[in-house]
């Protein structure tokens, strides 16, 4: 078992799956003779020629293209560079890849996984630092994915090309290079719809998903905390919630993402409906602020910090 | 340095049968009689469901519904050329397509009732559910056709649209994507000339819609889209060419909606009825009759019986579609995702309580 990071963990898994399944393809901008922007997909034209596809820039038709493959019955997955330019192919997943087996009742399927970095952390040109994972949550009949070290990214991303629905599956690119960690070469898969407790703690609650994870462990020192790692944002894991939820009676959400209409509220708002009365203190959401995701200089500043989660920590043990 | 021609594109214009039921015998396509006669009863059907349709919705009995009035031969006479394998990707004005391909008449009723059973493709054929967004779906059939290359199947994909279509990016990314990898797909814009209220002359400045195709690097081809041996034709050509590895072919058919945009659209109040008009001589059914009473296979008594056929077995596919019932409310839920989410499987118990 090598130590590797997120980069090689998942061009592990689609190597892997890829071995595995003829039907699994990549296709998008740069993914072959480059090996994507990030070094993703590295290697991977040379080893599969036939299935590794440079298309023409143009973000809604990768995204359609991978639909009309998934179809057909193939398994696609599809790299969209940053996050910032998913939103051109927002049509193709709303309108067509969330609905097609609703609208054909079960006839047909689109079994697809859209890749794509998110995220702070590499100070990048404008839109390449978008975490606006809220929006794809909105959708009924997409699945939303947020992997936070190399062992579950490996581990999610082939439950995602395995799954028979069309999944998102968010890279954040602080995490890309950040954590070497053990991954097995072994075909082992982490369940979609499963969130994991990663400490465990009786006062706190706090919940948290890709990079904001690591601020919030790096963060909980003198905190009888327990941290819960989502993973999948859409469907979520409600039972995993409230079990830790009810027994510590405080609730703290990380995202880095603007607050407004953020994934923190869609869950504040399932605690307070299913868990009110076991709340010792008003929930709490750290989010990021209700402005545009700044550029270089700027970025330190959008998502919460350090500081700002044990003074959150502190708060909410007042009561 | 002079200045020198790089490039240079033709456009073929394709018209075999005219107004008075003349056809070009060079350029005929092989159509037996046998051939004519069930393209003749398909013109029938389509027309008899469409009747129908818009009577049910006066009725209250169909949700809005869009009319294939004057469209028949763009569509029968493209689907008329397909394979069963071929794979078909329609807009939401098809029905001709759907009917021609053998699709069950009671589904299309139930489908446009508002309900999505319809659209449940029977196993045996590969024509894809009703697309609304406009133009948003010829890119899966540029995917199908490029899953079909992988896979090494001798297999193309048809996409459906309009003019209006034509105008949205989704058109170019297919387009291009589809000439970039050479792929066994078939582009059919049925220029219907109108985009609910716009014409076809404010949707592009071009002058065919067909001339675009060379800017992607393939050919395009603009079809008397009234004449249901050129929709043929071209259409049995272009998957040809697409089945032998000789990649894609935009069809332009060059057409009439007779009809308002949906049941929702009152079309006087943005086209005259003179333009109308004009367009009633080159009636697609009218022309193919003429030419099959000169070949002395149309007589009124066999277009009697005909007709007397079809009305009964539509009015049996109403009946049909009734005695089908309504759909279980469930159904909202349950085809979501393969399994039921946390939150569905509390959504339905609520619905036990």
């Amino acid at each position: 078992m090598a130590r590797i990071n997120m980069v090689q963990a998942i061009n592990l898994a689609l190597r892997q799956e890829m071995d595995k399944d003829k039907d699994v393809v990549l296709i998008g901008e740069d993914v072959g003779r480059d090996g994507g922007v990030f070094r993703i997909s590295e290697g991977l034209m040379e080893k599969f020629p036939d299935r590794v596809f440079d298309t023409p820039l143009a973000e809604s038709g990768i995204i359609g293209t991978a639909i009309g493959m998934a179809v057909y019955g193939l398994k696609p997955v599809a790299e969209i560079q940053f996050m910032g330019f998913i939103y051109a192919g927002i049509e193709q997943l709303f309108s067509h890849a969330s609905r097609i087996r609703s609208r054909s009742r079960g006839r047909y399927t689109c079994p697809l996984v859209v890749r794509t970095p998110y995220g702070l952390g590499i100070k990048p040109p404008e839109l390449h630092s978008e975490s606006t994972e809220a929006l794809l949550c909105h959708m009924p009949g997409i699945k939303v994915v947020v992997p936070s070290s190399p062992y579950n990214a490996k581990g999610l991303l082939i439950s995602a090309i395995r799954d028979p629905d069309p999944v998102i599956f968010l890279e954040p690119t602080r995490l890309y290079r950040l954590i070497k960690e053990e991954v097995p070469e072994t075909d082992y898969t982490i369940p979609i719809g499963k969130a994991k407790v990663v400490q465990e703690g009786k006062d706190i609650t706090v919940i948290a998903w890709g990079s904001m994870l690591h601020k919030v462990l790096e963060s909980i020192e003198g905190f009888d905390a327990e941290v819960i790692d989502l993973m999948t944002l859409r469907p979520y894991d409600e039972e995993t919630i409230l079990n830790s939820v009810k027994k510590t009676g405080r609730v703290i959400i990380a995202q880095e993402a603007t607050r407004n209409c953020g994934f923190a509220a869609e869950l504040s708002a399932f605690i307070a409906e299913e868990a009110m009365l076991h709340l010792k203190a008003p929930i709490i959401r750290l989010t990021g602020l209700d402005a545009v995701i700044p550029m270089a200089r700027l970025e330190d500043y959008y998502a919460p910090s350090k500081e700002k989660v044990i003074k959150a920590l502190k708060k909410v043990m007042e009561y | 340095m002079p200045e020198n021609i790089i490039e240079r594109f033709e456009v073929k214009e394709l018209k075999i049968l005219d107004e008075k039921g003349n056809a070009d015998a060079a350029i005929l396509p092989n159509l037996s009689d046998n051939d004519l006669k069930k393209i003749f009863e398909l013109f029938i059907l389509s027309r008899q469901f469409d009747q129908r349709a818009l009577q049910l919705h006066a009725e209250g009995r169909l949700g809005t519904y869009a009319s294939i009035l004057g469209q028949e031969a763009s569509q029968i006479g493209s689907a008329y050329a397909l394979e069963k394998t071929d794979w078909v990707f329609p807009s939401f004005r098809e029905m001709g397509v759907y009917i021609t391909l053998g699709y069950p008449i009671w589904m299309l009723f139930q489908y446009w009732t508002g309900d999505e059973r319809g659209m449940k493709t029977p196993d045996d054929l590969s024509i894809f559910p009703v697309s609304v967004p406009v133009g948003t779906h010829m890119i899966h059939a540029v995917g199908a056709a490029f899953a079909a290359k992988i896979k090494g199947h001798k297999t193309a994909s048809v996409a459906y649209f309009g003019d209006g279509g034509s105008s949205k990016g989704d058109f170019h990314e297919s387009l291009n994507i589809a000439g970039v990898y050479k792929l066994p797909v078939v582009f059919i814009c049925q220029n219907n000339q109108w985009a609910i209220s716009l014409p076809r002359e404010k949707q592009t400045a071009a002058k065919t819609i067909a001339q675009k195709a060379y800017s992607y690097g393939f050919e395009g081809i603009q079809v008397d889209g009234n004449d249901v041996f050129a929709v043929y034709k071209a259409t049995k050509d272009a998957l040809e060419k697409a089945r032998a590895g000789k990649g894609p072919t935009l069809i332009e058919c060059f057409t009439y909606r007779m009809a308002d945009h949906t049941t929702a659209d009152d079309a006087s109040r943005y086209r005259s009825k003179e333009d109308v008009e004009k367009w009633k001589d080159k009636d697609p059914l009218l022309r193919l009759k003429l030419y099959m009473e000169k070949k002395g296979i149309w007589k009124e008594q066999y277009e009697n019986d005909v007709k007397k056929k079809v009305i009964e077995f539509v009015d049996g596919e109403i009946k049909k579609e009734e005695a089908a019932g309504l759909p279980d409310k469930k159904d909202i839920i349950s085809f979501t995702y393969k399994e039921l989410s946390q939150r569905q499987i509390k959504e339905l118990k609520l619905w036990q309580e």
